[in-house]
């Protein structure tokens, strides 16, 4: 899903909002006045009269928090030539970057143009996996370069990860808080459309945070899903069916549409242009909408079916309960106290176990009602189950007598599955006896 | 007439805060040499021999001073180089070269540092040398002085010594230090390094090179001495310009070090580490708090600077989470009380999860398997759970075994401190059985 997710919007930082009008200008003093009269944090980083400043100094705090947001406006307040670095591709960072190390002494003669260098540099995260040497280097440039440069790293993860071994310069730790619900309301409720009250806004955002704060506060995903649900919202009111103050029918009207919404737009399994078509076609046809993830309910041949049920079988349950279920005349099998009070063996829990091709074909014929023959077709058909990774091949592919292999399929598919072959796997299942 | 005297009078505290802010903050972040370093007198006097030796006298020489991280050891030898310019034979003669292992990873580009400090970038032009060994003598021979009989002396300084023995075949430290043994030029080799076991990291020919002279920086300074740093730290020097202000500030300085709470709060950051750097991070914090309003540093100033350093940053990255993102961690560190820190999966996570659903909750219900992944994922990317490294890429999300890097007391902490948390899910996270 996390692939799903890079495919779909590849610079994760930015969630894109097609046709909308948002306002990029909200500036976070005007909202949270408190909380930079209490940290003085511009104080820390600087005062007025630029005298010298600690040489680096780490900020964190969570993402969509508004970190870059407040420095590019302090930068501006203090009025600073500062050069601002952003993270945003691989390449492009280390080409900054090899410019920045080799040329320091070329800074001095820039500090003749400027004051004060401050460099700030979003996604710090990324500089671990550079060169060992450059975030030492980074954090002491002050003294390498013997001027007046100070480093300001941004980042979503603490400092703890990113000291090196032998220690390094420690920066200033400053921790940008996150968003209380309240504030979250408040700058939710800016975004607001001229043509409807205050008031009206203000009980959507509610009726969203009820939905969505539990789950997620990140700032951008929360606008966007506020952006993209509004006109539904809004829909039962130009309608002329309810009036602005009937909050409880606007709730009743919306929370399916937010429910789905969670299930849909907020798991990226469809785009925002999709979501906002199957809102403008009628409500009747709601089955119309497939997330990515129904693609992947391919459309198998009959013994590709029952092959994968078989292996899903020998995945899921321990070999020597085999006799059990597939043979006519078994035993009794006792589940034993041990096995009944350790619940965390159960395999649902731990995963699906390899197993050798010998046992998936054992399975295949006892499972499959009529008289299969062992042609080159049954075998292949194997080979198109691992190509659609609903199997995965676990052994080498040098061994070619004892190939293993394992199920990577979830239980709901797997009980779709066997629903259109009328076939009862859960009965067939050792966890679940 | 007396309006604009009070205005007279708050300019010239806004002036003098101003001064303060300058004179302390380069003292603290500029790293200011001190007049005499403090604690390291001994060292400071040998360095001095040995390189007054070279600089005056043509001997050749090799030392390595090492000490942990924040101790002073740039700063000494900065002191050092100071007080030896102010010789004068010295301050004509010596060349000096700072190289820094940070910097130059490489020894070629550590050979072209060289030649540029010593402004012999015209003298070597586009020659092409067979071997390292042959550049540095190239460049050695060139600095002779007219006539011919000696070289002026060289001082060799690499900062970070360490990752320099980490070169290939050692190159440049074997060369330098092949130098400094034999007669050709008055070299002297300085190098500055953290770590104690420098030595095991150099060739056994580097190493016989090597004079094996150390100058160890293990300063162990009292509680007392400690204090007394920290209020030369605050104070302000004789020279301010307005005489009344520096007295008022330097006797708040002293009523803060023997104020009862500010000793407590040194305390604390004394037992935790007792280096320059960490209490000059402190001071910062305490000194931005400064302001015309209150134009002095009170205890409280020093109370809340030693929150902020003292903060746990995990803790805090907990406060910003949502409520399902929560009880995920809440389920893990049940899982890790009752299966003894055993990997776990985010299937078992989820069931742990809907097993609190059944039983205990009332504020959350039971989100889809993918909303739920979605949250796993996403205290992934914030580093709290790792993967184990084990695992090759063939196992599928919800399988894969991770490990919780939170610590038992963290969570706790931050549960006290999470807005609105809910009473049933504080509760969960308080029953020792799951």
């Amino acid at each position: 899903m996390n692939l799903l997710n890079h495919l779909c919007y590849p610079n994760p930082t930015h969630t894109p909002t097609p046709n909308l009008n948002l306002n990029p200008n909200l500036n976070r003093s005007q909202i949270r006045p408190s909380s930079f009269g209490t940290l003085s944090f511009w104080k820390i980083i600087c005062d007025t009269k630029l005298h010298y400043s600690y040489p680096s100094i780490f900020i964190y705090g969570h993402r969509a928090s508004g970190k870059s947001h407040v420095m590019h406006v302090l930068l501006k307040e203090l009025e600073v030539r500062d050069i601002c670095c952003q993270f945003i591709s691989l390449d492009q960072r280390r080409y900054i970057f090899r410019i920045q190390l080799s040329h320091l002494p070329d800074v001095r003669s820039l500090s003749q143009m400027c004051t004060y260098i401050f460099q700030v540099m979003e996604k710090a995260e990324l500089l671990r996996d550079t060169d060992a040497n450059l975030l030492p280097a980074l954090l002491r440039l002050q003294e390498l370069v013997e001027d007046n440069v100070t480093i300001i790293l941004l980042s979503e993860i603490v400092w703890d990860k990113f000291r090196p071994n032998t220690g390094c310069f420690e920066p200033l730790l400053l921790h940008f808080p996150d968003y209380s619900k309240g504030e979250l309301h408040t700058i939710l409720s800016q975004d607001r459309h001229p043509s409807y009250s205050d008031e009206f806004y203000s009980s959507y955002i509610n009726i969203l945070l009820g939905v969505f704060y539990s789950v997620c506060r990140d700032l951008r995903e929360l606008r966007h899903l506020a952006a993209l649900n509004f006109s539904k919202f809004c829909e039962p009111l130009e309608e002329g069916k309810v009036k602005e103050t009937d909050t409880h029918k606007l709730w009743r009207n919306i929370e399916p549409h937010l429910k789905k919404a969670m299930q849909t737009v907020y798991l990226r399994e469809v785009s925002s242009v999709q979501w906002e078509q199957m809102q403008q076609t009628e409500e009747k046809e709601n089955g119309a909408l497939r997330g990515l993830s129904a693609h992947t309910h391919v459309e198998l041949p009959y013994y590709s079916k029952f092959l994968l049920i078989a292996a899903y079988l020998a995945s899921y349950n321990p070999a020597r309960t085999d006799k059990r279920f597939f043979l006519k005349h078994h035993g009794k099998i006792r589940k034993t106290n041990f096995l009944k009070k350790n619940e965390k063996t159960s395999n649902h829990l731990l995963g699906p176990k390899p197993f050798p091709l010998d046992r998936l074909l054992a399975i295949f014929y006892s499972v499959v009602d009529s008289r299969v023959a062992p042609t080159a077709s049954i075998f292949s058909q194997i080979s198109s189950l691992v190509t659609l990774q609903l199997l995965t091949q676990v052994s080498h592919d040098d061994q070619l007598d004892a190939p293993k292999y394992k199920c990577a399929v979830s239980m709901d598919f797997i009980c779709a599955i066997s629903r259109t072959v009328n076939f009862e796997i859960v009965k067939y299942l050792y966890d679940f006896l | 007439m007396s309006k604009r005297k009070i205005q007279e009078d708050h300019l010239l505290i806004g002036e003098c805060i101003s001064q303060v802010q300058e004179i302390l903050r380069e003292r603290f972040c500029h790293q200011q040499l001190p007049d005499r370093p403090e604690g390291l007198e001994a060292q400071h006097k040998h360095l001095l021999e040995l390189l007054k030796r070279t600089a005056v006298h043509g001997e050749s020489n090799s030392v390595l001073i090492v000490g942990p991280r924040g101790v002073g050891k740039t700063m000494l030898l900065k002191c050092v180089l100071r007080d030896l310019l102010e010789e004068k034979e010295a301050q004509k003669n010596l060349l000096q070269v700072h190289l820094n292992g940070l910097l130059q990873t490489d020894d070629r580009i550590a050979l072209k540092e060289i030649t540029r400090q010593l402004h012999l970038e015209n003298v070597v032009g586009d020659k092409v040398f067979g071997s390292f060994a042959e550049n540095l003598a190239f460049l050695l021979e060139a600095l002779k002085k007219g006539d011919r009989s000696s070289s002026r002396p060289v001082l060799f300084v690499l900062e970070e010594f360490d990752l320099f023995a980490h070169h290939k075949n050692q190159t440049l430290l074997y060369n330098l230090l092949d130098v400094s043994q034999s007669a050709q030029a008055p070299v002297a080799v300085v190098g500055i390094t953290c770590r104690l076991d420098v030595l095991e990291l150099l060739e056994k020919r580097v190493k016989s090179r090597f004079s094996h002279r150390q100058i160890h920086l293990l300063s162990n300074p009292t509680f007392p001495q400690y204090l007394a740093q920290v209020r030369t730290q605050l104070s302000l020097p004789a020279d301010f310009p307005d005489h009344q202000f520096a007295e008022d500030w330097n006797a708040s300085v002293k009523t803060l070090v023997e104020d009862k709470s500010a000793v407590d709060v040194l305390q604390r950051h004394f037992n935790s580490s007792k280096d320059f750097r960490s209490m000059h991070m402190l001071l910062m914090l305490c000194l931005s708090r400064v302001s015309v309003a209150k134009p002095a540093v009170k205890p409280a100033d020093l109370l809340e600077a030693s929150r902020l350093c003292f903060s746990d940053a995990k803790a805090n990255i907990l406060h910003g989470l949502s409520v399902l993102e929560l009880c995920l961690i809440i389920a893990m560190k049940h899982l890790n009380d009752v299966y003894e820190g055993e990997p776990f999966n985010l299937q078992m996570v989820h069931n742990e999860f809907k097993k609190f659903l059944q039983r205990k909750s009332n504020s959350m219900y039971n989100f889809e398997q993918p909303v739920i992944m979605k949250a796993f994922e996403h205290l992934q990317q914030l580093e709290l759970i790792r993967p184990l490294d084990s695992s090759a890429a063939r196992i599928q999300r919800e399988y894969q075994l991770m490990r919780l890097m939170l610590d038992h007391s963290q969570i706790m902490e931050a549960l006290q401190k999470y807005p609105q948390c809910p009473t049933d899910i504080k509760q969960w996270a308080m029953s020792a059985f799951s």
